[in-house]
């Protein structure tokens, strides 16, 4: 097998990365899932040909809430398996504390000897994911990074809701006062810190390197908010947005074809 | 009481209209319905007073929004059902009971049964919320009243000799069921867990006891003979999971069914409609046999109880004698007692080295595709 490819259909944007046999990373490719995922799936594969990459020489694994809907792919993996190959691949490390702050869900990810030993997940609800600073954000005229940079000027504002619906009315009546946007951006991004942090605290991080995996990797001021809200620092990259897609390529070494 | 059909009968399923003639018959023939939401209630009493007990918890979304007319939203899915088929005479088995006998058990059933007790008479037994004290003593004064308050309302006398032998049958069903679950503690397991359950929850719904102890050794003929044939044969890879927390009737198949699509199999549940209700028998030769009644029941182990040694106890016990390998909790949203209790279940987990997941759901499908991620996960990490 010459390539070991691993696709992450989230919810909102899809991953991919393409490994050689010396497991370095020689493509990776992001693009919006859009309302298919199948359509997503067939778009990739056509990018994969467009680079000379063909699904005949790869071993392909798929994650994500989509991946059932890769039907080249070999095997089909939970995203919380991959988030946390994913971590150890990035950190270096086998003994991680891997948080993934997702479109949809909000993974907190235990991980020993390389292995997931504990995870939680939030349920039913969007407040502290990807998608709540999303809604707060087009709620605010801006984008995600641009509210996360603004938020760093702000303070002394919260956001007490933890319904993604109610906190956008709390921000519009917000904005209804006069408050700062610099205000109201550090209430948002306080928000999902501290839902996230409450989280995080409910496994033990014992000691273990704290890395965020995800589309807000490069968030710098959330990132500090959160190593202040659990008193450690956390750690991140760029490519720590393909970390599931990186843990599939990882598991795609195992299969046989 | 009133034995007609309720007016919406026709917009019914065949098999909800089946189940409404079934009562019917019943209430025909003289018999009486007694409605029951928990595994605390004494049915040996209800058999020995001449009624006809079955099961009123509800299992469908269906009669939530009718419910939600008199009930806050985040309630428990179950006791919102429940009310919601008596509030809109969808439920065959409470619009013909003549009685539904509750119990003291959580907050959202205590209240919703005053409301209850407005639609259908409703009587509450005072169950103690844990071991400790004249707990026990309470509790069989409680079953004493209950058996006046039967004879005094309807006119019926229950006699020793009546309640030794309901004991006796009941004995004979738990016994039945036991014996189907246990061959789960073959390896591989002889059945599927969902099969298991419906079996167990479908046997509640036939009326005699000699039906139910049938349905139940009918099933356990079948997957012996099968399993000696070699047939249905369940993979020896498949991952051994312990099912505990809440009633699951309403949620089976984004748990039961996703645990055994994604290389799991079911081999115990601990729950309500599993193990935990019957692994205790009543003791027929005792001489105060409504104090054996009482014995019986209240040392089920539920997160009613504080505190739970009980459930503590037989987790322990169960992990081992069914070669468990992982433990799945299944809780209903906004059900305080199990959800609070799942910290010091995941806690017990850790000290045993046990891996473990809880679960928080209702009864919608909206999150079907995240329990689905979270049990694949939990299955790929064992």
């Amino acid at each position: 097998m010459k390539y070991f490819i691993g696709i992450d259909i989230g919810s909102t944007c899809s991953k991919t990365v393409v490994m050689d046999e010396n497991k370095n990373l020689i493509h990776k490719l992001l693009m919006p899932t859009g309302w298919s995922s199948i359509d997503t799936a067939e778009n990739i594969l056509k990018a994969l040909n467009e680079n000379g990459i063909s699904a005949e020489e790869s071993a392909i694994v798929a994650t994500g809430y989509g991946r059932v809907s890769v039907p080249y792919a070999d095997k089909s993996v939970t995203e919380i398996t991959c988030h946390a190959k994913g971590a150890c691949f990035l950190s270096g490390s086998d003994d991680v504390f891997a948080i993934d702050i997702g479109g949809q869900d909000t993974k907190i990810i235990s991980i020993e000897n390389g292995a997931v030993s504990d995870f939680l997940m939030n349920d039913k609800c969007s407040a502290g994911t990807g998608r709540f600073l999303e809604i707060m954000a087009n709620t605010l005229s801006l984008r995600p990074e641009e509210l996360c940079i603004l938020a760093e000027k702000g303070s002394g504002v919260s956001i007490s809701s933890m319904c993604t619906v109610f906190a956008e009315s709390e921000v519009i009546s917000l904005i209804g006062k006069g408050e700062s946007r610099e205000n109201i951006a550090f209430a948002v991004v306080d928000s999902i810190v501290k839902k996230v942090s409450s989280q995080a605290k409910r496994l033990s991080i014992g000691g273990r390197p704290v890395y965020l995996t995800g589309g807000l990797c490069e968030f710098d001021f959330l990132i500090r908010s959160l190593s202040d809200e659990l008193g450690l620092k956390v750690k991140s990259s760029p490519d720590a947005r393909f970390a599931g897609a990186i843990g599939a390529a990882l598991s795609a070494f195992k299969v046989k074809k | 009481m009133n034995d007609k059909l309720p007016l919406n009968f026709e917009e019914f399923s065949e098999q909800r209209k089946a189940g409404f003639l079934r009562v019917k018959k019943v209430k025909e023939d003289g018999g009486h319905v007694a409605g029951t939401f928990c595994t605390y209630t004494p049915v040996e009493i209800l058999d020995a007073a001449g009624f006809t007990p079955v099961s009123l918890c509800g299992m469908s979304a269906e009669t939530i929004p009718d419910a939600e007319v008199h009930l806050p939203k985040n309630l428990c899915p179950l006791v919102k059902s429940s009310y919601g088929f008596a509030v809109s005479d969808k439920c065959p088995y409470t619009y013909f009971a003549d009685l539904i006998v509750a119990e003291t058990t959580c907050d959202a059933k205590k209240k919703m049964y005053e409301l209850l007790n407005k639609i259908k008479p409703t009587y509450v037994l005072h169950l103690p919320q844990g071991l400790a004290g004249e707990a026990r003593e309470a509790w069989r004064k409680e079953l004493y009243r209950f058996k006046a308050y039967l004879e005094d309302t309807f006119g019926v006398e229950i006699t020793d000799e009546a309640l030794r032998k309901a004991s006796e049958e009941r004995n004979a069903e738990r016994r039945a069921k036991l014996d189907l679950m246990e061959l789960q503690k073959n390896v591989p397991p002889m059945l599927k867990g969902l099969d298991m359950y419906t079996t167990l929850e479908g046997s509640g719904f036939l009326f005699e006891n000699d039906q139910r102890i049938a349905s139940l050794k009918g099933l356990e003929k079948k997957v012996k003979d099968e399993y000696a044939e070699g047939k249905n044969l369940i993979s020896v890879n498949e991952k051994r999971i312990l099912v505990t927390g809440c009633p699951i009737g309403g949620v089976l198949h984004k748990t039961v069914k996703a645990i055994e699509e994604s290389g799991g199999v079911v081999v115990c549940f601990e729950n309500c409609t599993g193990i935990k209700a019957i692994r205790k028998q009543v003791d027929v030769e005792a001489e105060d046999i409504i104090g054996a009644i009482a014995d019986r029941y209240i040392d089920i182990g539920c997160a009613v109880m504080t505190p739970d040694p009980n459930r503590m106890e037989l987790l322990k016990e169960l992990i081992a004698e069914y070669n468990i390998e992982g433990v799945i909790e299944i809780d209903l949203q906004a059900c305080t007692p199990y959800c609070v209790e799942a910290f010091t279940i995941s806690a017990l987990m850790k000290e045993i080295g046990m891996p473990y997941m809880a679960i928080e759901t209702d009864y919608s499908t909206s999150d079907s595709g995240q329990l689905l991620t979270r049990i694949e996960a939990f299955l790929e990490r064992l």
